[in-house]
């Protein structure tokens, strides 16, 4: 048999799933708690053992493995104009699996690189100026984080023009100091492939080591990327298809954790209506976001907040309930629902978590008021069209109404102007496989897309 | 010789898209890089563009009769943001009834507008006037 091994670690569980590449099927999954402090391995190991291995022993042709564990990739991206360079270089983080900590526009004052050291990132992507627009602040800011006193792993991605001359200048201090195509190359175009590959990259070849994850690349061939760069992968493939294998087409999943909520479209979501005038920044066919004040557990008292009477509203409960039930949580971040409450409680937050995130993740409809009468301004995606919403992520997969909880998603006609999938069929990553079909999409993309196609269930 | 940079686009609550493309052939032609942000542009974004690609000139355009309150403290953002020195352009209906387009004229040079056209303008006349404005 030929099995191929796909690991996530993930910052609490590493999760293993092993995959018969000819049957094109799922031999077993498991998960054990993820060991970053002793060796990786051994978290590692404890879920492989959890997986009856054949007598013949196991025939692993390939071992690949993403990570989100240590931190997950934690970057710093900077800018010029917020709106424009900065913004572009926080999307372009975001789609390499990134959890941007911090987003700076304009010239880096001694103050940013006190942030800088405090929260530690593990790679800063430098943008700023259109290809052959502003050159000052790329140069100015390759000079400013060259006063850094720690070394850091850096891309630049800003005004082509003086890439090399402020690689020169940062290299003085850092290393590697990778040089990618603008991911604002004109403005109002948004170009974040190259930045992306550059991030992965850089990765691979340091993050993985700086993190002590290389222990396990003596078992393993290499740990591709991180774990939300290998879910998108997965979901551009099933919306995209391979070869002659058809996708599902244009979709969003969702993926609800305990301390964010990722958001995931692969879809144009160019205006559904005739005379809507796009504004803003162009989004990236394959977007995501992440909303680290929308959890389950670590980040329940946010979400909590942020949903405010919206939850109340749908619990019809007291305060003193809600209080309680936020207080369990919270002390213990593992609880699976015990009562009939808690898992009431459950659906609502996970419910309003998926409202909200999708809220923030589609684009806004907005109306001006003209001499000609009214005109639509489109902002972002308007995804109202899009035919499909496929949930993933701990409270998804273990509760007994996944439904109930991704119809957050859906569009709300008393918030019109807010562009959410009007007439969505929902689907489930019942095995909770999409990061392993990212990684197995390196290898088998094929195999990969026909397997999501058979495990990942229609509600 | 260096091939400078303007930003061109209709201000306001303005959706004038024809003279809008037009403009931009014609500044195309004449051998500038034209930025155009389109219609319904906001003072923020006129600015936010000329200082990514570093542009020499904002071109405003009014067709609707709102321009004097649509322009009012453009200048003024432009000092605040650092580019304070930029040419600024401004053309179309600019005010609204039968007015003396002196009386405009004054209105916007004391904006902060560098140069002022009245309705009927031609393209050339401002390609012109940038030329030398900017030395070329």
């Amino acid at each position: 048999m030929q099995a191929v091994l796909l690991i996530d670690f993930g910052s609490t569980y590493t999760k293993v799933t092993i995959v018969d590449l000819a049957r094109e099927e799922i031999i077993g999954t498991a998960q054990a708690g993820t060991t970053i402090e002793t060796n990786i391995m051994d978290g590692l190991k404890a879920a492989l053992t959890q997986i009856p291995e054949p007598l013949e022993g196991w025939n692993f042709v390939r071992k690949l493995a993403c990570s989100s564990a240590a931190g997950g990739l934690k970057m710093i991206a900077s800018g010029l104009v917020k709106e424009l360079t900065a913004e572009a270089a926080r999307r372009a983080a975001l789609g390499a699996g990134a959890r941007v900590l911090q987003v700076f526009s304009y010239e880096l004052t001694t103050q940013d690189l006190d942030k800088i050291i405090s929260s530690q990132p593990d790679i800063l992507l430098l943008a700023g100026g259109t290809d052959g627009g502003n050159k000052e602040v790329l140069l100015k800011n390759a000079e400013m984080l060259s006063r850094l006193t720690i070394r850091l792993p850096v891309v630049i991605a800003g005004n082509k023009v003086v890439s090399e001359q402020a690689a020169d200048i940062l290299r003085k201090q850092h290393d590697p100091v990778v040089v990618s195509e603008n991911v604002m190359p004109e403005l109002g175009v948004l170009s974040v492939e190259s930045a992306r590959l550059a991030i992965r990259d850089v990765f691979f070849t340091h993050i993985i080591k700086a993190k002590g994850l290389d222990k396990a690349e003596e078992f393993l061939e290499r740990i591709m990327m991180p774990t939300p760069a290998a879910v998108l992968s997965a979901a551009e493939l099933l919306a995209q298809g391979h070869g002659s294998e058809r996708g599902m087409g244009e979709m969003m999943i969702v993926d609800v954790g305990g301390a964010t909520t990722d958001v995931h479209s692969i879809a144009k979501g160019d205006p559904s209506k005739p005379s809507v005038m796009l504004k803003g920044l162009p989004e990236p066919f394959a977007k995501r976001s992440v909303e680290g004040d929308l959890g389950m557990r670590y980040s329940s008292e946010a979400l909590v907040e942020t949903a405010g009477r919206r939850l109340f509203n749908y619990l019809g409960w007291t305060d003193d309930k809600v209080a309680y039930q936020l207080g369990l949580c919270k002390e213990d971040p593992w609880r699976i629902p015990q009562t009939q409450d808690e898992t009431k409680f459950d659906v609502a937050m996970g419910r309003m978590a998926v409202s909200l995130a999708v809220d923030r993740h589609v684009g806004t409809l907005e109306v001006v008021y003209t001499p000609f009468g009214a005109t639509y301004v489109q902002h972002g995606k308007d995804l109202t069209q899009l035919p499909v919403v496929i949930g993933t992520g701990g409270v998804l997969l273990y509760h007994p109404d996944a439904s109930e909880i991704l119809r957050g998603a859906v569009f709300n006609p008393e918030e019109p102007t807010i562009l959410k999938p009007q007439k969505a069929h929902f689907y489930l990553d019942k095995e909770y496989i999409l990061a392993a079909m990212g990684l197995l999409r390196e290898v088998a993309p094929q195999v990969a897309l026909r397997m999501m196609k058979k495990y990942v269930i229609k509600l | 010789m260096e091939q400078k940079t303007l930003v061109l686009g209709v201000i306001g609550s303005d959706v004038h898209a024809v003279g809008n493309r037009i403009l931009d052939f014609a500044f195309t032609q004449a051998g500038f890089k034209v930025i155009n942000i389109g219609v319904l542009a906001t003072q923020e974004e006129f600015i936010h563009a000329a200082i990514e690609t570093n542009a020499d000139v904002l071109l405003v355009s009014s067709l609707y009769g709102h321009g004097e309150m649509d322009c009012r403290g453009l200048r003024e953002k432009c000092q605040e943001t650092g580019i304070g020195n930029i040419l600024m352009y401004v053309g179309g209906n600019l005010v609204i009834g039968k007015q003396d387009f002196e009386s405009v004229r004054e209105r916007f040079l004391d904006m902060g507008f560098n140069r002022v056209y009245p309705p009927g303008t031609m393209p050339e006349s401002p390609i012109a006037d940038l030329r030398r404005d900017l030395g070329i």
